[in-house]
This record gives C-alpha cells, structure tokens and sequence, in this order.
C-alpha cells in the first residue's frame, strides 16, 4: 500500500492573495459607499479612488459548469477576482465604471439576476435538505427556488423597508438561523419507531439525554431492548431522529411547514431579535410548494406596504403591535401562537396595553 | 453503454421560472458520459426524484475521512442505494475558504477540475457553517480530493463536536464601517485552532464568527457560540457639511423620520441650522444613522471589538443570543491579536473542562450563571453585561462588602 500524505494543516488561506488589486491598495482606507443603481454598489476610498460592486443571484449549489462561466465573467470584467457573499450572492468588482453596464448585460443575458443590494430581499439562505441531509423533513434548494422565484422583482429591487433576511430550514434543528421570515419544518406527530432497529443502532442513553422534555424512556420490546416515548410529552421536535435514525419524525403528511417572522441578528436600531411562529401546518407540497409561497407573499406585501423606512420586519410588528399584524395579514390566531417554552411567560402582555 | 436520464418530473418543474435552477445544473453534470459525474449525477436525480415523490430524505451517516483528521468530511449513504446506486456514496467534504470568502478565478478553476475528476461536480458556495461544500464524493475519491484539494492551499472545515469554520464579514477589505480588521482576526484565531477544528474532543461543537460593527452582517449574534463585533469608544465622526446636503437629499421632515426618529436611544437632535446634534454618551453603536448617511456619518476612531457568548439554535434548550462577556477590547497591535486568541482559548478549555455531553456554550452559561463563567475566565465584571439589574429578591448576598472592595479595585485600576 502506498504511504498515506499527511494533511497540511495550514488553515484558512490569506484573503489578499485573491482580493481585486484595488480592495488591496484601499484595504482600511474605505470613506464612504453607496449603491448607483440596485444590484451595484460604489465604494469609495480616502484616496479618490472607486470600487463598483456588481453583485448577482445564484442557485449556490451549482455545477461546475456554472461555476466555470462565472470565473469566466471575472476574468473578462475583473482581472480574474471574484467574491461571494454570506448568503451564496456572487459579486464582481472593478474600478472601471464603463464595465459595469456590460457586465450587467452579460450577467443577465447568463441567467444570474443582479440585485440584492440594500433594501431589497436578498437570497433565501439555505440549507441542506433531501440533496445531501439525513434528517431533513423536506427539500432546501427546492424550497429556495420556488420562493427565489416567486420574489425576483423583490431581490432586483430595492422596495423594501430595510432588507428582507428570509431563511430556511427543513428540520427543527434550524440551521438556518434567525429571519425577517423564516421558513421551517414542522412536525406534529411523535416519532414512529422501528423496534427491531434501534438496539442495534442507537446508544440508548444518548438518545434519552437528547430530548428536550423527557418524553423518551427504555423499553423492553418484543423480548428486545428498545425505547419509547410518552406522546403526551412529546413535542414533536426529532432532536431524538439524528443519534437514533429507527425514531423516524418525517412523515410524508405529518411534517408540515411553519412561518416565523420578525428575527434579526444585528444589533442595529433595535436589539437582535427571535423569529416569531405565525403560521403552520402548511403542506409540504414539493415541488412548488404554493401555499408557503402564499403566505411569504402576503406578509412581504403588507410589511412593504405599511412599514416605515428602515423599519425590518420585527421592529414594524413591533410598532404596530401584533392583532395589527394578524388583522392585516389574515392569518389565524391560535393556542399554538401562545408560548409555552420555559421563559415563554416572557411573550405574555403584562400591562394594559392593549391595541384596538 | 451510458444510461439513461432518469424521468425526473416533479424536479423539472423546479427548472422553469427566472431565478436560476439547481436542477438544470445537476442535469448538465449528469448529461456527461465522459466524466464519473455523469453516471453519479443521473443516479442522485434519480434518487433526489424519488424524495420529491415521496416527501422523505434518504440519506444516513457513517464514518469517512481522511487520513490524519478526525472531522471534515460528512459522510453520507443512500439508504435507497439498491435503486440508484452510482451515487450509493455522496460524501460532503468540507473546505475552508479565505475569510470574506475571496477567490481569484484560477484557484475556482483548480478546484473546478478536481471536483470533475473526483467528485460529483457540485459544489456549494458555501454552505451556511461558511465552508466551500464539495457534495458528493464516493469513499475510495475522498482522500485523493483531499489531497489535491489541501497541496492547492486549503484546509478541511471543522464538523462534529469540536470548534467549526469560522465566518466573517467584508470588513475593511471593502466597507468603511469596519470596526477592526475582520479577515485578519479570523484568520488569527481560527488558525491557532486548528488541531480543534481537525480532531474534535470537545463536549459538542463550538463556534467563531466575526462582524466589523453591530450590523452583523455574518450573522454572529445567534449563529456563533463566540461572536466579535466591531464598536468603538470615542464620538462618532460627523461631516457636518455632508449631514446638511443629507437633509436636503432626503428633505427636514424625512431626515426626521428616517434618522433623528429611529435612533433608539433617542441620542440624535438636528440643529436649526441642518446640522446634526450627538449625545456620544447615550449613543449604543446601534450604526442606524451612520447606514443612513454614509458620506456624513461614521464610527468613532478608538475602535475595537465588543465579544458576546452563548447564541446558539433551538436544540437543545431553545434558541440563545450570544450576551455580552467582553464590552470592549483593542484589537490593533500584535499583542491585541494575540491577547484575543489567549482569550479565545480559554473559552475552549472552560467549554470543554465543564460543559456537559452535547450542551453548547450558552447552555452551560444559563446552567451556572454568567458570574461563574466570568471567574472561570477572569474576565471583569461589567455593567454593560446586563440589561437591567436583577428583580427577584431570592439571592444570598452576605459577600457584599467583599464584591464592593472588588468593584473599587477595578475601577482604581482602570483609572490608573
Ligand atoms: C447533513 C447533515 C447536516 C448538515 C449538512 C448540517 C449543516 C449545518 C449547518 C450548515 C448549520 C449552520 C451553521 C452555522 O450557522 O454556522 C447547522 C446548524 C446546526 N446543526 Fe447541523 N447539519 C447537519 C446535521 C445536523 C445534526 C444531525 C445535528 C444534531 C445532532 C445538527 C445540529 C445542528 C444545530 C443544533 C445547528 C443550529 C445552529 C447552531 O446552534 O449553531 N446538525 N448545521
Ligand atoms: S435544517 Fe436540519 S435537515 Fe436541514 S440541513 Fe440543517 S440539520 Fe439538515
Ligand atoms: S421528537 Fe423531540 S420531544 Fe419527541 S421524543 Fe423525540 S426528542 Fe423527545
Ligand atoms: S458587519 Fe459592519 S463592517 Fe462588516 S460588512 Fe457589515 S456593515 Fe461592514
Ligand atoms: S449609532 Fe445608533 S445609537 Fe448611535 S446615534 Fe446613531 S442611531 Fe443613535
């Protein structure tokens, strides 16, 4: 057998060997930035000297190919550098202004949508999903997609309030993170478990310590050691799914999709804020999924409609306080909207006031 | 012979409409014969197809990696491997990009090529840990990737129970707002881990990331179990002239509405003559106003970085936000980089001599209280930790004079 390599372990590369020359050269050294049209954003350094920011819409998860006409882009327009953003956008930068006009064309005419600059809805961020997770209760591109679809004119532009951070995440483990609107699996029905599996797979102990309310105990199964779960207690959550694969928590029908709203990570006017659940019990209708998109659309227009400039999603419902938000959204109010979580005393309204 | 396309019609539907289609792409990788992508590509629709029909994931786990590493590469297996079996093997390999994810054309070629030869030919920019994902990789090309891959200069990302691939803004490669240089503290901190990163022993996974000022744009607050953002100490730098052709831009009444109203500590006032009135001392960085008027507004000089630990997702104890442990630091001088990576690491070693099995740092934090992790660091107390003041009664607090002695010593010594 040939001798094995040993890794080089050398970490994260350094940024500058790859930046365009002129983020190099004005590296610290930035005065002050604004955006000349959506999609494009001039930075401009203390020397005098501009950088253009062309940024375009991908589908992230892309073919070699793609990713090859991209870099051909880049060698034509920017001296062979290019960028991608926290959310899977791609940008390309240049000194030359005359560039720009072209190069948007050319971005077009290949099928990337330049946008997603300022007050826009930038790209959906992702997550895994049926392509390459182990415990997704639905699809992530797929979902991505079909809404990216949907809010083309709304990544384009820059019509928003403040911009619109929508997420994904097709478990309730929820990588992806906190949203204006999120958009989640739900499942409703315990995990079905397959006894003749679980001895041996699962460490019996690990799975009990992983549930977040104690629903799971040790059984005795058919002569087998297994485990059960009280399905009184169970939320429904499948943390128990991932070390324990027999206690399956997708369910064709049973794994809905619920609406968060009004999460924010930046510390900007208001302090960083959870998602709030709005609705749920969407079908998991791939691969479209119609209803979800529904819903996004309906709180999207409203917030656009009626939100104050620089006003994100959470801070508007905020201000209008939520029956405003339900009245004007049409969704339904329910139990289920009442925290419960430990904490979830917090969420109640402790005070008179009150909006009519 | 080569085989047939699969009938895929629930994801061609995911091919028509503008925005563009990762379907079409799987399709072009599974059109070519020539390639082991082909062949891999035409199963995996196949498969992908049948999720989409069934509404179920078919993936599991299992244990693949390079040798010399313990973490990095997510293994995965088609349980439905009997139906489509040239993709029966779909591996992940995990790569950390540059920080502020910048490539120059030919190392995305190189990469490129690699992935066409070993892989599957789709490649994820990035996934949302901040790695380049390589999906889809059979166990026997893995280490041969790898090893391309690593000789081109990149490293494996971090997976499993140990510190992960770090994520960071733009910083000062290109936004004025950057409060500290973000792809330089990363690349220090993140590299001073990467035993942590490679072979995973910690209670569960620990996380960094790095945005250059309260904007967040890496989406720290919640998303890292340790997040550095930029702030700064002194007055914001206001060009007065530039606020009053802000004023004229935008109009009195919008200037109004738009800046002086949303500030939320009410620290803004405009002057009859147009020009902008800072109370620095209510100011909280919050960066609103400054977004607003980017030619007329910007951060303070004395900047530096502020820490705040413990955000972490749902699983298990409902979701956190990360809270203040360090209210402001330098982060300039070699010392300063090399006083946060100390920091840093003293984080790791109190996370993993005292959390409990799969128990996040913010987790361990609620279970024993914010002054016991701050001992366990000796880190100061500082009133910028909390919100307000405690107001439940039900605390022993017969140390008083003892914690008030402290108190007036580190207030002595920051006088010093
Ligand atoms: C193929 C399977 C999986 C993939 C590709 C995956 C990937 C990810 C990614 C990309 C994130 C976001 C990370 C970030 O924001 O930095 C994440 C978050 C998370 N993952 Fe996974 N994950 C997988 C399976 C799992 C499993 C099985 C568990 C639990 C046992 C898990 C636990 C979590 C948790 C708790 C988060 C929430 C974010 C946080 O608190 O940091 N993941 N995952
Ligand atoms: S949200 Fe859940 S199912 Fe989706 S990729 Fe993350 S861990 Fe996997
Ligand atoms: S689904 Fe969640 S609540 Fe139900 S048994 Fe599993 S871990 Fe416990
Ligand atoms: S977090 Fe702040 S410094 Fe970093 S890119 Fe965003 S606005 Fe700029
Ligand atoms: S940075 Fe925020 S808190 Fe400070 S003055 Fe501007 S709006 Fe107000």
């Amino acid at each position: 057998m040939s001798e094995l390599r040993r890794p080089i372990e050398s970490g994260v590369p350094d940024s500058k060997q790859f930046m365009h020359p002129a983020l190099v050269r004005n590296y610290g050294k930035w005065a002050w930035h604004d955006r000349p049209q959506p999609g494009v954003l001039r930075h401009v350094s203390e020397s005098g000297e501009a950088v253009f920011t062309v940024k375009a819409g991908t589908q992230r998860q892309m073919d070699i190919f793609t990713v090859r006409r991209l870099c051909d882009i880049a060698d034509a327009f920017c001296d062979g550098h290019i960028r991608f953003t926290i959310r899977s956008s791609v940008e390309f930068m240049t000194t030359d202004e005359s560039k720009i006009k072209p190069l948007i064309e050319r971005l077009e005419k290949e099928g990337f949508p330049v946008g997603g600059t300022g007050n826009s809805v930038g790209f959906i961020s992702h997550t895994q999903g049926w392509l390459h997770c182990d415990i997704p209760g639905t699809d992530a591109s797929g979902v991505v997609k079909a809404m990216m679809d949907e809010l083309y004119s709304e990544f384009k532009n820059e019509e928003m309030p403040n911009r619109v951070k929508i997420t994904t995440s097709c478990c309730q483990i929820n990588c992806g993170g906190q949203g204006d609107i999120a958009i989640n699996v739900q499942h409703t029905k315990p995990p079905v478990i397959n006894h003749a599996l679980v001895s041996g797979v699962c460490e019996r102990p690990t799975v009990i310590a992983r549930c977040p309310v104690a629903a799971i105990r040790p059984a005795l199964v058919d002569g087998k050691p297994s485990l059960e779960v009280d399905e009184k207690k169970c939320v429904c959550c499948g943390a128990c799914f991932p070390p324990c694969p027999p206690m399956q928590i997708n369910d064709p029908i049973h794994s809905k999709i619920a609406i968060w709203v009004g999460g924010k990570h930046s510390s900007t006017r208001s302090k960083p804020m959870f998602h709030k659940l709005v609705a749920a019990g969407l079908p998991n209708n791939a691969p479209r999924w119609p209803e979800v998109a529904e819903v996004v659309k309906k709180i999207l227009s409203t917030y656009k409609a009626d939100a104050r400039p620089w006003e994100r999603m959470g801070e508007w419902i905020e201000r209008i306080g939520w029956p405003r938000f339900f009245e004007m959204t049409e969704l339904p109010f329910t139990k289920y909207h009442v925290d419960t979580w430990r904490g979830g005393r917090a969420n109640l309204n402790a005070s008179s006031h009150l909006h009519f | 012979m080569s085989k047939k396309m699969p009938s895929t019609p629930m994801l061609d539907e995911l091919e028509s409409g503008p925005w563009p289609s990762f379907v079409s792409g799987l399709k072009r990788l599974a059109e070519v014969d020539a390639k082991p992508h082909g062949a891999i590509m035409k199963s995996l629709l196949g498969q992908l197809e049948h999720s989409y029909q069934t509404r179920k994931g078919y993936w599991k786990g299992g244990t693949v990696g390079v040798f010399g590493y313990g973490a990095g590469v997510i293994p995965r297996f088609s349980e439905v491997a009997g139906q489509f079996p040239e993709s029966s093997e779909f591996h992940t390999i995990r790569i950390m990009p540059a920080p502020g994810f910048f490539y120059d054309t030919k190392s995305l070629r190189e990469m490129c090529d690699i992935w066409e030869e070993h892989g599957s030919g789709l490649i994820a920019l990035h996934g949302q840990s901040g790695d380049i994902m390589f999906q889809g990789c059979r166990t026997d090309q893995v280490q041969p990737a790898w090893d391309k891959l690593n000789e081109m200069g990149f490293d494996m990302g971090g997976a499993g129970a140990g510190v992960r691939t770090a994520a960071s803004c733009i910083g000062p490669a290109r936004c004025e707002q950057a409060c500290f240089d973000t792809l330089a503290a990363h690349r220090t901190v993140i590299n001073d881990f990467t035993d942590d990163i490679h072979r995973p022993s910690l209670p569960y996974k620990m996380k960094f990331k790095f945005s250059g000022c309260a904007n967040d744009c890496a989406n720290a607050t919640q998303r890292a179990d340790v997040a550095i953002l930029g702030t700064w100490k002194d007055d914001m730098q206001v060009n007065q002239t530039e606020v009053q052709a802000k004023v004229k831009q935008l109009g009195r009444k919008e200037f109004i509405n738009q800046v002086i109203r949303m500030c939320p500590t009410q620290a803004l006032g405009l002057n009859d003559d147009d020009t902008l009135d800072v109370d620095n001392k209510s100011c909280v960085r919050c960066m609103h106003c400054i977004n607003v008027c980017t030619k007329a507004l910007k951060p303070g000089k004395e900047r530096g970085i502020c820490i705040l630990v413990g955000g972490k997702r749902t699983l298990k104890i409902g979701d956190l936000l990360g809270t203040v442990v360090v209210p402001f630091m330098k982060l300039e001088s070699e010392d300063d980089f090399a006083a946060l990576t100390d920091l840093c690491h003293r984080m790791l070693d109190f996370f993993a001599d005292n959390a409990l099995e799969h128990e996040r740092t913010g987790e361990m934090i609620e279970r024993i209280g914010l002054t016991n992790y701050l001992e366990g660091l000796e880190l100061p107390l500082d009133v910028n930790m909390i919100s307000q003041p405690r107001t439940n009664s039900y605390v022993r607090t017969d140390g008083w004079a003892e914690e008030v002695r402290k108190w007036n010593e580190t207030k002595s010594g920051a006088a010093e």
